[in-house]
């Protein structure tokens, strides 16, 4: 039932959540647009001198490339450890308490998990004795102690373990109440007709958790893109480690470069797009 | 529950073996994070965490000065209180806001109903950083940078679509035969919307309020952008990172503040876990 009031009453429920969207996200946004064509003091306009600078410097496009490589392995990384364990986990008898601890880092502010996991990589040089949980299983195992986090390429796979250790948990979750609600019958018949686990998986399960798996994709998708807090505390984007968000935050703060803080924001924005449009898409398919 | 769903052929040792693997994956980081900040600090330079182990009920070497330390000197007491004003503010705000928005988006027949709902699942996608410069100009214009009204309005700004969003789907599942009965008992409509639609949603209401505390409390870059280097109004997730640098490696008053930080939504996440995930699966709705 809707009902027929005046037009003030709508105004009272609505209004102020439509203004704070309009102050706080849809002038900005535009502004932004308007802005990235714009210099550094956003005195004269300067064309598209700060896109060539997105795409073209050598600090972007590191910035793009290690997006990229947090891209694929991060979000098939907590995509598929969080499937394996929805399904695993619905196995044991410690289910809700094997769930809470690999949902835990959920909890905590990815500062937090940043400093757990820089005590976790941390480093002495060989011979000394190791504080770092990793190192020292390195020297039991007979290696040589790494500085995880210095160096390159290695340093990037060391925060993106960190991202997988937050947000596997979240995909588990989302992924687990799906699995669920597959119906045990159509579980069950898969078995009786002599499928494999593998095929029962591929076949049935699968299919069956499209819809959760794509949202569980997007989000992680999305997150990627917009990753900040693990590089800024861990690294700042140091040793070949940069990426966009992190980029952006210093073209504003450190080099006071508006024009070009603004179009990497606005190509951050950009990139997103596909992904939401791939979603709907995926979505109104599933529907029609 | 229902464990053991599907019968597999993969042997049950094999699945507990995975499991548990992973359990310990997963606590042994944030289990050394705990044991070395109640170490002294001579000990943390000169011996891993997990050396305790071997001696786990010997209390002596244990000492509880590393939180003396940083909760003293380290500013993290101040930062504390800073953290909760602006997750309080940061979270009434929203969801009453959201509230009042998602029952008059679901309840009333107005105008530009359609546009305000599109206007509101564009932003759940458009990034924060879309929006960062222009708003910190308007708020160095308006003195709002580095305050803590300031910040929650900000988080008002950015929370509102994702609790538009949520409340909006649980309202639209509420019988609409209620609504109809207190109307035709000729309540007003924000009779109804106080004492029949508030009521129905606390169980929405209470995952939205876990939820948005949680992102409140944890987050670093929004506090950063509109906060400036005030020290004063920082919270704990700026005050830890910035302990970062200047500790170093000084890792028995970094663990100790880190896990400061960590107390509190460690203890809402195990108290109220259920809100807390219920939550997640009522924002999965927007897939």
């Amino acid at each position: 039932m809707k009902r027929k009031t005046s037009a003030l009453t709508p105004l009272f429920y609505v209004g102020p959540a439509v203004l704070f969207l309009l102050v706080y996200q849809v002038y900005p946004a535009l502004q932004t647009i308007y802005l990235s064509f714009l210099d550094r003091r956003s005195e004269s306009f300067v064309g598209l001198d700060n896109y060539k600078y997105v795409f073209t410097s050598q600090v972007m496009l590191r910035a793009f490339k290690n997006n990229l490589l947090w891209l694929v392995l991060f979000t098939a990384g907590t995509v598929g450890l969080g499937l394996l364990f929805a399904i695993l986990v619905d196995r044991v008898k410690y289910e809700r308490l094997a769930k809470s601890i690999i949902f835990m880092p959920m909890a905590i502010s990815f500062v937090g998990a940043g400093v757990v996991w820089k005590f976790m990589y941390s480093y002495k040089p060989a011979g000394a004795e190791q504080i770092g949980l990793l190192n020292q299983i390195m020297v039991i195992l007979g290696f040589e102690p790494k500085g995880w986090l210095l160096e390159n390429p290695v340093n990037n796979l060391a925060l993106i373990v960190v991202g997988l250790w937050i947000w596997t948990g979240y995909c588990m979750v989302i992924l687990s109440a799906a699995y669920k609600g597959i119906p045990k019958e159509l579980l069950e018949a898969g078995q009786v007709d002599g499928a494999n686990d593998w095929q029962v998986f591929r076949h049935i399960i699968i299919p069956e958790m499209r819809p959760a798996l794509t949202m569980v994709t997007t989000t992680m998708l999305v997150n990627v893109l917009k990753i900040f807090d693990i590089i800024y505390v861990m690294t700042n984007g140091n040793f070949g480690t940069e990426v966009i968000a992190n980029r952006m935050f210093k073209e504003m703060f450190q080099y006071a470069n508006t024009g070009r803080a603004s179009a990497i924001a606005v190509v951050l924005f950009l990139m997103i797009i596909p992904i939401m449009f791939a979603n709907i898409r995926q979505k109104l398919k599933g529907e029609g | 529950m229902n464990w053991q769903r599907l019968k597999s052929r993969m042997p049950k040792i094999v699945i507990n073996i995975v499991v548990l693997l992973s359990m310990l994956l997963w606590i042994v980081p944030t289990m050394g994070l705990l044991i070395t900040s109640f170490r002294p600090a001579s000990d943390v330079v000169y011996s891993g965490w997990w050396t305790v182990l071997t001696s786990p009920l010997k209390f002596t070497q244990y000492t509880a000065e590393n939180y003396q330390a940083v909760l003293s000197s380290g500013g993290m007491l101040t930062a504390f209180r800073n953290s909760f004003i602006i997750t309080i503010g940061g979270t009434v705000i929203p969801v009453f806001l959201a509230a009042l928005a998602a029952f008059g988006l679901s309840q009333l027949h107005f105008r530009g109903r359609g546009f305000f709902y599109a206007l509101i699942v564009l932003m759940l996608v458009v990034p924060t950083q879309m929006t960062f410069i222009p708003v910190l100009r308007l708020y160095n214009k308006l003195s709002l940078s580095g305050t803590f009204a300031g910040l929650w309005l900000v988080h008002t700004g950015y929370g509102l679509p994702f609790s538009i969003f949520m409340l909006h789907s649980f309202f639209q599942g509420l019988p609409k035969d209620l609504f109809e009965a207190a109307h035709i008992d000729g309540a007003s409509i924000w009779t109804t919307f106080i004492r029949l639609a508030i009521p129905l949603s606390v169980p929405a209401l209470a995952s939205l309020v876990i939820f948005q505390c949680l992102f409140v409390w944890n987050d670093l870059l929004v506090a950063l952008i509109y906060l400036g280097g005030h020290e004063s109004v920082a919270p704990l997730t700026m005050r830890l990172s910035s302990l970062v640098g200047s500790f170093g490696q000084d890792w028995h008053l970094l663990t100790a503040a880190a896990f400061v930080s960590m107390v509190v939504p460690l203890v809402v996440f195990f108290s109220l876990q259920q809100y807390f995930v219920r939550g997640l699966l009522g924002g999965a709705v927007k897939g």
